[in-house]
């Protein structure tokens, strides 16, 4: 009698690599949307008065403080139930990404604070026009000053990234668990898993390491 | 010619400057004395336009600084302003800091930039320090690299906000003997300073300030060795 179950073999590296590379895509993109956004948000709440980063802040707040997975499975119910349903990996892409985005604000915020008006100031009256004064000099030095702290934030997003398979996008976790399921080995292929995580993850904080201390101050 | 006539500065309540009038004409060099909150530093920040007036007029080179249609970028041009806090920019090296202005406010080519920076550091004896980043630096070092910074600019007049108060003692002299050689080379100073010695020896007026009014004015040793008015004489007799 056959069983039901078959054991891992080579020809499941295709759907590993799948995985891998989904997860890969999500984050990639959940990054760049998220600093570039965040870049925005986080230089708006530091220019901004009180009264426009109160109605900034209590929206990041939610963001931040609702759980991501409950975030992706709301956020996806809620589209379809408006009649168009969005593919697993736009839906994911769209909340993991504001999800991110919510963190790199706070992050770039306190950047551009670190810069001291009184160096404003010496830019300024130089002749320096006040967007050469930003981009030349609190931009530079800001990001400077917050890049462990960025470099943090993406490094949870690779990891978070594993939450989307909740809305069914065939990311490294989920096709790992089909492969459990299918073989009934979860040792074997958690560890697996945990290792691609590593390796994804890996050159990224290794990369920031070096990045850092080319740009020590 | 810098032009202050009957500037008047509130900060909320607080009028900081009551009605200062003052000249400054082409290579002249005034230093500006008095106690702290005497308003001396409000005026250099209303003549570079950092800080609006609130009645008066600021002539430099009969352009009215505080109009509207003044374009305070252009005009900041020629005024260059050294400060109390250095402000190095700490993630460019020393030549960086110093070719940076007039690479992107005058759009010189960068090697006429650095030409023009490195000419300017050599000038204020940083001509060993080019790659070196200004952190690495001692505070003199540093704010020389703002006087060099500010001179890289070429401009007409400079504005020093004490800029040897935020330094170790045993740095003030390098500092001074910089701006000492930028008087002798004719150029037009304001000098907002607590170095009575460098007033007295460097300056052609010395200017007193209390509680926001010129409380004397006159010719750089009288004003140090020889106060008229009591009031001069009494911050004198302190500082000494």
């Amino acid at each position: 009698m056959n069983s039901l179950f078959t054991p891992l073999s080579w020809s499941d590296s295709g759907l590993i690599l799948t995985g891998v590379w989904n997860t890969v895509i999500i984050s990639v993109v959940a990054i760049v949307v998220g600093t570039l956004l965040g870049l925005i948000v986080g230089f708006l709440r530091a220019e901004s008065n009180k009264a426009v980063n109160v109605l900034f802040g209590s929206v990041l707040d939610v963001l931040r403080s609702v759980p991501l997975i409950i975030q992706l499975i709301l956020f996806s119910t809620f589209v379809g139930a408006m009649g168009n349903p969005l593919a697993p990996f736009v839906a994911g892409s769209i909340v993991l990404s504001l999800y991110t985005m919510a963190f790199m604000s706070e992050v770039f915020r306190s950047g551009f604070e670190s810069v001291s008006p009184s160096m404003q100031t010496a830019a300024r009256s130089l002749g320096m026009t006040k967007w050469q004064t930003i981009y030349h000099i609190r931009l530079p030095i800001g990001l400077r000053a917050v890049f462990p702290s960025w470099l943090g934030v993406a490094l949870s997003v690779i990891k978070d990234s594993a939450l989307v398979s909740v809305i069914g996008y065939m990311e490294l976790l989920r096709t790992s668990e089909q492969l459990i399921s299918r073989t009934q080995q979860p040792l074997e292929i958690l560890i697996g898993v945990g290792i691609f995580y590593f390796i994804i993850s890996y050159p990224l904080s290794h990369y920031g390491r070096y990045v850092e201390r080319k740009m020590a101050i | 010619m810098i032009s202050v006539q009957n500037v008047h500065k509130s900060f909320g309540d607080l009028e900081v400057l009551k009605g200062v009038s003052l000249d400054v004409k082409k290579g002249e060099v005034v230093s500006v004395i008095g106690g702290s909150g005497s308003g001396k530093s409000t005026l250099l920040y209303c003549i570079n336009a950092i800080e609006p007036i609130n009645k008066g007029k600021i002539l430099v080179d009969d352009v009215d600084v505080h109009a509207k249609g003044t374009n305070k970028d252009k005009l900041r041009q020629k005024l260059g302003m050294v400060f109390q806090q250095w402000n190095s920019f700490p993630h460019m090296t020393v030549l960086e800091n110093a070719a940076l202005a007039p690479r992107i406010v005058k759009k010189m080519s960068k090697e006429e930039a650095i030409e023009i920076a490195k000419k300017e550091l050599e000038h204020v004896g940083l001509g060993d320090k080019f790659d070196v980043y200004p952190t690495k630096m001692s505070g003199g070092q540093q704010q020389r690299l703002a006087i060099a910074r500010a001179l890289a600019m070429k401009p007409d007049y400079m504005l020093l906000d004490e800029v040897t108060s935020a330094l170790d003692p045993e740095l003030v002299g390098e500092v001074l003997d910089t701006l000492r050689l930028l008087a002798e080379e004719g150029m037009t100073m304001i000098c907002v300073t607590h170095e009575m010695g460098f007033a007295r020896d460097v300056s052609d007026r010395v200017a007193y300030f209390h509680q926001g009014v010129i409380a004397e004015i006159g010719e750089a040793r009288q004003v140090i060795t020889d106060p008229q008015n009591p009031l001069t004489q009494k911050f004198l007799s302190k500082v000494r």
